[in-house]
């Protein structure tokens, strides 16, 4: 088609992937920060909501079809909404100036110091690590399947454990919320 | 791409990404118009009214005009709210609603993107719904939002869980998260829909009362999920005005309005993929073009969005312990031991 090679001739000279590579890292960088230099608390909880987005389109930009979905399920539809709830439940509610607190200078330090460890280790991770490169067209066309069947098959003690873990949880919560007589 | 006329046209570039996402939205415009006409109409008829009649003829662009008063007011934004926040929730609420359409196959050559894990996706992004909403209620600075927010996070997060399991019921018996997998299993006579057991010889005779009950919870579900009536407690206006979308006027208040017609259309969608058979004719070969199958599937859908306005002006309103009770001590446990009758079927290969 005459229509198609030209369009496909304009977007191999834009890079269209690297666009959108660069927009999301972006995304990712910019609502971290809000996430943590933010007064209000809100303010930081909905800054999440962008930079958990994000990671879900870096992963489906990697061809990880199934952490991509996992992502937006489990960190904005399970962890962010409970802790919206939380800071709404734990707070006055209508009270909108609820501000993050201030840290002394001691906490300030050890916590740089711990981002600043974890960030050189994820640098030599990334340097030094023995990273195997999976051309475009050999990429599996689904990760489904494998991850399912490695969940059941070498890693079933993993899976076995972590849904003994949930069924405590579930038991602990319905005892802590039931009623007291 | 052999799954998308669109794409095999023009290739798969940005350009063809682009007008695909033109093409949803446009129809999801005048999808929201029918669908707003449907329940004056609907509604009007099952009180015995004449329901909007004198603009336009028999009023059939109410809608429109509706939209256009809509559009010309004024943009309010009160003067306490958090006024980012309250100006960004509108977009999250409906960029959820948004979202799934790129799943949504309406017809072989018509699927947005042919996603493996497609109908895990279409459950996923609804949460960009319930967080918007929550936004919403919270920066209005008003208590009836609050609640009304508070409210309607609870009551989606809790029937998340049946639509879960009938998720899972169905991906079971199909073997597949694929929409166009799911759809082309069914395809046959509407006796091979999974709503009456699959295709199958007779002994699907066995799963056909599990599957019928996975429909049913999934509408009841889905209702709550769109917080339709009997589920409308985060916009009850007895009690709470109009819940999270109090403060909200003109053309950020239309905005919340089209998303939950459009969620309406998705959840229709989503139970015409798992249950009714998708773009598939009911009847064999008759009428089965390829051309004719979003007309298919968007009829089936828009008779489920049909079924919901009726629903809405029949039952009344429940109480919010009921809505609890249902969720969590009916429709979870009926899901599951349907689940398990249906993965019974599916292992054993009748």
């Amino acid at each position: 088609m005459e229509i198609s090679k030209f369009i496909n001739e304009l977007q191999s000279s834009i890079n269209f992937y690297g666009i959108i590579f660069y927009a999301l890292a972006l995304l990712i960088v910019v609502s971290g920060l809000v996430t943590i230099l933010a007064n209000k608390l809100m303010h930081s909880a909905v800054a999440l909501l962008f930079c958990f987005f994000g990671v879900a389109g870096i992963y489906a930009m990697l061809a990880a079809d199934f952490i991509a979905v996992t992502q937006i399920m489990v960190y904005i539809g399970g962890i962010l909404t409970l802790i919206i709830f939380g800071v709404m439940l734990t707070t006055r509610m209508t009270e909108a100036n609820e501000r993050t607190a201030v840290l002394d200078s001691t906490k300030t330090a050890i916590g740089a110091l711990i981002s600043a460890c974890s960030g050189i280790g994820l640098v030599l991770v990334f340097l030094l690590g023995d990273w195997k490169q999976v051309p475009l067209e050999e990429l599996p066309e689904s990760t489904l399947q494998d991850i399912g069947n490695l969940l059941f098959t070498n890693y079933i003690a993993a899976f076995i454990a972590a849904a003994i873990l949930l069924l405590v949880a579930f038991i602990g919560a319905a005892l802590i919320a039931r009623r007291k007589n | 791409m052999d799954t998308n006329i669109i794409y095999s046209l023009l290739g798969e570039n940005f350009v063809s990404y682009a007008i695909m996402a033109i093409i949803i939205i446009l129809f999801i415009t005048v999808y929201a118009l029918i669908a707003i006409l449907a329940e004056l109409k609907i509604s009007a008829w099952m009180q015995r009214r004449y329901g909007p009649w004198r603009n336009t003829w028999h009023g059939v662009g109410q809608p429109l005009i509706e939209v256009f008063k809509l559009l010309q007011k004024e943009n309010i934004t009160p003067d306490r709210a958090d006024k980012f926040l309250f100006n960004l929730a509108p977009f999250v609420v409906f960029m959820g609603a948004l979202m799934a359409f790129a799943v949504i196959p309406f017809g072989e050559l018509f699927i947005p993107s042919d996603l493996n894990v497609g109908i895990f996706y279409a459950f996923a992004v609804s949460a960009f719904g319930v967080v918007g909403i929550i936004i919403g209620g919270w920066s209005s600075h008003n208590k009836y939002s609050l609640l009304g927010s508070m409210r309607a996070a609870a009551q989606m997060v809790s029937y998340e869980i049946p639509i879960a399991i009938c998720l899972l019921s169905i991906a079971t018996l199909n073997g597949s998260l694929n929409m166009e997998t799911i759809v082309v299993a069914q395809s046959g006579w509407f006796w091979d829909w999974n709503i009456f057991g699959g295709a199958g010889g007779a002994t699907k005779l066995f799963v056909i009362p599990f599957t019928l009950s996975l429909f049913i919870i999934y509408f009841i579900a889905s209702l709550a999920e769109t917080n339709r009536t009997p589920f409308d407690l985060p916009e009850g206006e007895s009690e709470l005005v109009a819940g999270y979308s109090t403060e909200y006027s003109g053309m950020k208040f239309a905005m919340f309005y089209l998303a939950e017609y459009t969620n309406m259309f998705i959840v229709s969608a989503l139970i015409t993929v798992m249950f009714l058979g998708g773009w598939n004719s009911p009847f064999g070969d008759f009428l089965n073009y390829v051309w004719l199958q979003p007309a298919w599937f968007i009829a089936k859908a828009f008779g489920i969005v049909v079924m919901q306005i009726i629903i809405r002006w029949t039952l009344p309103r429940l109480r919010i312990d009921q809505l609890m009770y249902t969720s969590w001590k009916v429709l979870v446990p009926c899901g599951l031991f349907c689940f398990l009758g249906v993965a019974l079927y599916s292992m054993l290969s009748l």
